[in-house]
């Protein structure tokens, strides 16, 4: 199913972005449920959530993975076998260091945390060795992201369409590029056990 | 398609290429004119942002490029080299606006809870707003020190590194569409009053009561750059650290730690910490949650 390049893409990365929206908690349970504590990359999602509210994603998904799972903080490095969540009202960034930043300017995509801050600056910061996942949604954002992750030499990777709860974003960000894989929650599941075995 | 906002539309790179080595290679590009931009802005205007957090901060200078007709960040430099009036309008997008009355209002009810009934104890107080901006912090700090009893005997100093937030701040008008969300995190922040008291509504604009800001000097600061002015009882400094590398982050401490007098407190935002700092040891949570910390006694 997967052709030489897209292997080739697969084995280099050395950081996962994930970017979710309306449906998101499920497809993200769905695909990140059971990851190993071995998993050798760090993982570092943005959902869109009420910015008014205390996230508690990082307790739901402590429960599901044995890998470090945190609310990601400001200035800290990013590690392997850590899952990150953006904490609502902020947009997440990526440093060319490897470090995070918070910023609380205005929304995108009426949204803060916004998925294309969150990718456009991961892609500046990994190049080609990033891989960028877009999950269900109803709006646009992610789309410019993963554009980015994609001219970088990145993998990218939207959910199909057909299977999303909500198909506007992953359909947004296949009109404005083509991505290596389009594929189901399982099979990003799969996906991902895969790409856990590279090392940062 | 939703509207984009003014963060979210840098443009694509200059010289945007097609395979992907060459982006690479444009980035590299963008990366070295962003510093030279930085140098320039120091060593022409004094405005110190080289230690700035990157990631963010290239995103404010590519929107700038757009909305300045600006072809690439190199002939931005040259432009506001030579025009002082260029480097005023990147200032404008350099520092970053966004901020709401009662932002956090949890902060501002633990500030009313746990800090007050400590200022309270003082003849006269002094208060440091760093990074004021348009002054929404500035007016919600005191609203609430006045429904306190203390605005009376109080200093506040707010200040900013730019002179264009500080005009504002000093107006006191904000947007009449903002004031319901700000009503809202009054109410939330333990507010005794109605927030209408406040403010008297223009056509589209509220204008807060001047009295308000009788005891408050507005002045420039950068915490990049200038020392300390004064001996200080509490420090705000709010969703500004983030924008900063770490070792800015430890100089800002470093000055509000030596102005704060004995047992002072501070403000930080809700995502902010001094925990990894070279300060965390002078300083205990009064109320972790909230991000209020005090001062410990004895150390130098």
């Amino acid at each position: 199913m997967m052709d030489a390049l897209t292997q080739a893409k697969l084995q280099r990365v050395k950081a996962v972005v994930i970017g979710a929206s309306a449906g998101g908690v499920d497809a993200l349970l769905a695909i990140l449920s059971g990851l190993p504590a071995s998993f050798g990359l760090p993982l570092v999602v943005v959902l869109h959530l009420s910015e008014s509210h205390h996230s508690q994603l990082a307790e739901i998904f402590r429960m599901r993975t044995p890998m470090q799972v945190r609310e990601a903080a400001d200035k800290e490095t990013l590690a392997p076998g850590t899952l990150y969540f953006a904490p609502p009202g902020y947009h997440l960034l990526v440093e060319s260091d490897h470090s995070l930043s918070l910023s609380c300017e205005a929304q995108v995509h009426f949204s803060r945390p916004s998925i294309d801050v969150l990718m456009e600056s991961a892609a500046d910061a990994y190049g080609r060795n990033l891989a960028g996942i877009l999950l269900t949604g109803a709006n646009a954002d992610g789309a410019r992201g993963l554009n980015k992750i994609a001219r970088q030499g990145g993998l990218s990777v939207v959910q199909d369409p057909a299977e999303a709860r909500m198909a506007a974003m992953p359909q947004a960000a296949i009109r404005l590029r083509q991505p290596d894989l389009i594929l189901d929650l399982k099979s990003i599941h799969k996906l991902l056990l895969e790409i856990g075995k590279n090392s940062c | 398609m939703p509207q984009k906002t003014s963060f979210s539309s840098p443009p694509v790179t200059t010289g945007l290429a097609a395979e992907p080595g060459n982006t690479l290679q444009t980035d590299a590009t963008t990366d070295i004119e962003l510093k030279l931009l930085m140098e320039a802005i120091y060593l022409k205007y004094s405005y110190d942002f080289r230690d700035y957090s990157g990631a963010s901060q290239k995103r404010r200078v590519l929107y700038a490029l757009t909305q300045l007709a600006c072809p690439s960040i190199s002939e931005l430099q040259s432009r506001l080299l030579h025009d002082p009036r260029v480097f005023q309008q990147v200032l404008q997008y350099l520092t970053i606006p966004v901020s709401e009355m009662f932002r956090d209002p949890a902060f501002f009810l633990a500030l009313r809870e746990k800090v007050i009934p400590h200022l309270r104890t003082y003849a006269s107080l002094k208060v440091w707003i760093a990074g004021c901006s348009t002054g929404e912090e500035v007016y919600s700090l005191a609203i609430l020190m006045r429904e306190e009893g203390l605005l009376e005997r109080s200093l506040i100093y707010a200040t900013d590194i730019n002179p264009a937030s500080l005009d504002k701040a000093r107006q006191g008008i904000f947007a009449l569409s903002s004031i319901r969300g700000f009503t809202a995190n009054y109410q939330q922040s333990g507010g005794k009053r109605a927030f209408a008291d406040y403010y008297t509504a223009a056509y589209d604009a509220a204008i807060f009561d001047k009295s308000l800001r009788e005891n408050i000097v507005f002045a420039d600061h950068s915490l990049a750059t200038d020392s300390v002015f004064s001996e200080t009882q509490l420090v705000l400094c709010r969703n500004v650290l983030i924008y900063f590398t770490r070792k800015l982050q430890d100089r800002a401490f470093g000055l509000f730690h030596e102005s704060l007098g004995h047992r002072g407190f501070l403000g930080l935002g809700s995502k902010e910490s001094i925990d990894f700092s070279s300060y965390a040891a002078h300083f205990e949570p009064l109320a972790r949650a909230e991000r209020i910390f005090r001062k410990r006694p004895g150390l130098a």
